[in-house]
């Protein structure tokens, strides 16, 4: 078991005519992932190494019966297309594009609202289900079927936290990198939530970082509803203070928002939180022997 | 990703300068009063009769450097008289300012605004910036304007009023009222503070901004609300579409290094320490620096090299890196995703070997084409200690900068 993506999940890229999408693109169905289809709007008829291409996601969804789409459109139109992949009624729509003006995604935020589309991202390495399916930019090799599911705002730190989880044999049910944008679809609460859910997760590893509230709002959420282990990592301990979003940006999050009141607010909520970069496979351990 | 490489958490977005927020705000209809920008004495003394004919004043003039507390710096002064002016602007003009933002070097004064005085009645605090926690733009205000809006939240938090604007709709003129009747405005200036509230919002909109700040928003004695002073900042990914906010930003205000590093697309920030830090992602370099800390050490920079970097862009950060003079040792840590070990191996060999490396350089790689990687970097003849996980190579790194071990 896993949760979002699994064995047949099938994968629309929008964006395959460019460099990164075609780079990786190939390397997910190597992976195994079922890349089905790809969008790149005026390229429709054509095909990358035999997937084929669609004007739309709509035609796309129709012709292949796609249910999940990866985004790498550069960031002035990538906001359009998250809605595109919404309106054609796509389940599952993660977003790696990194860069997309914030307001953008402000409206995007308020335009899923109601529908059933998920959101993961934007900025993120994208969701993957060890041995299953990979969907996005994370070095595949490093993962390993398990028990373990790993949500995190950082790429490369999601990386650092599996490679450890594999080292000590701790293999990983499904991760996903939620995205280290001010805005973006899916939270910590929304992941934590599934992996709850999910008879195949035995724990979660979650990975933060300084800025907004998000952490806090997620140790809550453990404390009144985790049934499962959870261990944790915030990033930005020794930030400098001095570059901020000036201070209407610090009144906003009433004050909070240092890793110290996260890891306080980690901590509160029975949670692990491993004290370097350097420990987030053993505290996970840790977590799991109670 | 190829496109763009930014920090996180601690965001560092484009600001610009009083007068030009002043001159961006106002083309969307906010308030503000008659001024000039001088860049000598004597213009600011002529400014004084082109802002009030009638030569009665009098005026204020302002120090412009993109930093708060000015007023308390010594860098504002009312003036009664050009000559008063001119001798003000003189005594500031080309000298650093210190204020407690600038840090005890202080920033140099190149320009003062001059302008035109004003009779206050009250002054308000008003904002707008994203409230993450709900994905929405929100207005903050504050019946205690011209203070630090950060100690009014501390010891009165309930004196801090907020708004949430519905980005489907915009601002509401009743959104305006509303926080006025709260902020104890009174009724003949209700419908002037929603004029400003939605005119503030429209630019925050339309510029793309990621902050806007009035404070103080002034009550004049004959019923005006007005922005006496204003502040901007601007979310660097939206800039693309914005040439006009681009023109606006002042190099001489940005850190050299962080300014070089800007023009190859690196997210860089200048810190105090002596270890000099190259990694590929916001997150992992937020953490690498937490580890060098951890082990004793203090790092000299925040580097996220990014995505996609290439050869080249790799070689461009070691050269930042490494003319920090403070610089005692480098580290190097990298989990290559889309960044490929080889690559990140061959831009450090090359940089490397072009600068004559004095120092030492602790290097961890995993990812992406590792054994390529690491195979460039053994063969390259450069004395490069290799590190097996993060910890050893945090060691490592803090050994070699204060020479306690090779």
């Amino acid at each position: 078991m896993s949760v979002l993506v699994g064995k047949g999940t099938r994968v629309v890229t929008q964006g395959i005519t460019g460099s990164t999408g075609q780079f990786h693109t190939r390397a997910c169905r190597e992976y195994g992932t079922q890349m089905v289809a790809g969008v790149t709007p005026g390229k429709g008829g054509t095909d990358f190494e035999g997937i084929p291409i669609y004007d739309s996601v709509g035609e796309a969804r129709r012709a292949t019966g796609c249910d999940a789409s990866v985004i790498y459109v550069p960031p002035a139109g990538a906001a359009d297309a998250i809605l595109e992949a919404a309106d054609a009624g796509l389940e599952l729509v993660i977003c790696i594009t990194e860069g997309i003006p914030v307001l953008d995604m402000v409206r995007v935020k308020r335009f899923l609202q109601g529908r059933k589309t998920r959101l993961i991202g934007p900025n993120c390495p994208g969701v993957i289900t060890p041995g299953e399916c990979k969907i996005g930019i994370m070095p595949g090799y490093i993962h390993t079927p398990g028990r373990i599911g790993v949500v995190s705002r950082s790429g490369t730190l999601t990386y650092e936290a599996v490679h450890q989880l594999t080292g000590l044999g701790i293999g990983q049910s499904t991760c996903i990198g939620i995205g280290g944008d001010p805005v973006n679809g899916t939270g910590f609460i929304e992941a934590l939530e599934l992996f709850n859910a999910d008879p195949g997760t035995d724990g979660v590893m979650m990975i933060g970082e300084i800025g907004g509230t998000a952490e806090e709002a997620a140790a809550d959420y453990v404390k009144r509803e985790m049934k499962k282990p959870v261990a944790a990592f915030i990033a930005g301990q020794t930030a400098p203070k001095g570059k901020r979003m000036g201070h209407a940006g610090a009144i906003i999050s009433g004050g909070k928002g240092t890793a110290a009141d996260k890891i306080a607010a980690l901590q509160a909520a029975g949670i692990r939180v491993a004290a370097t970069p350097a420990d987030l496979g053993v505290t996970m351990k840790a977590a799991l022997a109670g | 990703m190829p496109w763009k490489a930014h920090s996180r958490g601690e965001r560092s977005d484009m600001n610009i300068h009083e007068f030009q927020a002043k001159e961006v705000l106002a083309r969307y209809g906010v308030p503000t009063l008659r001024r000039a920008v001088a860049t000598t004495a004597a213009e600011a003394g002529a400014a004084t009769a082109q802002i009030d004919p009638s030569g009665a004043g009098p005026w204020v003039v302002k120090a412009q450097i993109h930093a708060g507390g000015r007023g308390k710096g010594g860098g504002v002064k009312l003036v009664k008289s050009a000559a008063e002016a001119e001798s003000f602007a003189g005594s500031i003009l080309g000298k650093p300012l210190v204020t407690h933002q600038t840090g005890p070097q202080g920033r140099i004064v190149r320009r003062v605004l001059v302008e035109q005085g004003c009779r206050i009645e009250r002054e308000l605090y008003l904002g707008l910036t994203l409230d993450r926690a709900t994905g929405v733009v929100t207005a903050i205000a504050s019946a205690e304007g011209g203070v630090e809006i950060e100690e009014v939240a501390a010891h009165s938090p309930e004196k801090i009023l907020r708004e949430a604007i519905a980005p489907e709709f915009g601002c509401q003129a009743y959104q305006g009222r509303k926080l006025a009747k709260s902020l104890g405005l009174p009724s003949a200036s209700l419908n002037k503070f929603a004029k400003f509230l939605c005119a503030l919002y429209d630019a925050y909109v339309a510029t793309d901004a990621s902050l806007v700040e009035i404070n103080p928003l002034v009550l004049t004695k004959d019923g005006d609300l007005i922005a006496l002073d204003a502040k901007m900042g601007f979310d660097d990914n939206a800039l693309f579409r914005h040439a006009d906010i681009r023109e606006l930003r002042d190099p001489e205000e940005e850190d050299p290094r962080e300014r070089q590093a800007q023009e190859f697309d690196l997210s860089y920030i200048a810190l105090d320490g002596t270890i000099g830090c190259m990694v590929n992602g916001a997150g992992l370099a937020m953490a690498t620096m937490d580890i060098i800390k951890h082990a004793g050490g203090e790092p000299a920079n925040f580097l996220d090299v990014g995505g996609g970097a290439d050869a080249k862009k790799v070689a461009a950060a070691f050269r930042i890196i490494l003319a920090d003079p403070s610089v005692k040792a480098v580290l190097i840590n990298i989990f290559g995703g889309i960044m490929r070990c080889d690559v990140l191996a061959t831009g450090v060999v090359q940089a490397a070997t072009e600068m004559k490396l004095t120092v030492p350089v602790v290097c961890r790689l995993e990812g992406t084409n590792v054994e390529i990687g690491r195979k460039i970097l053994a063969d390259s003849g450069l004395n490069i200690i290799t590190a097996a996980d993060m910890a050893d190579a945090a060691q490592k790194v803090v050994a070699a900068s204060t020479g306690s071990a090779r």
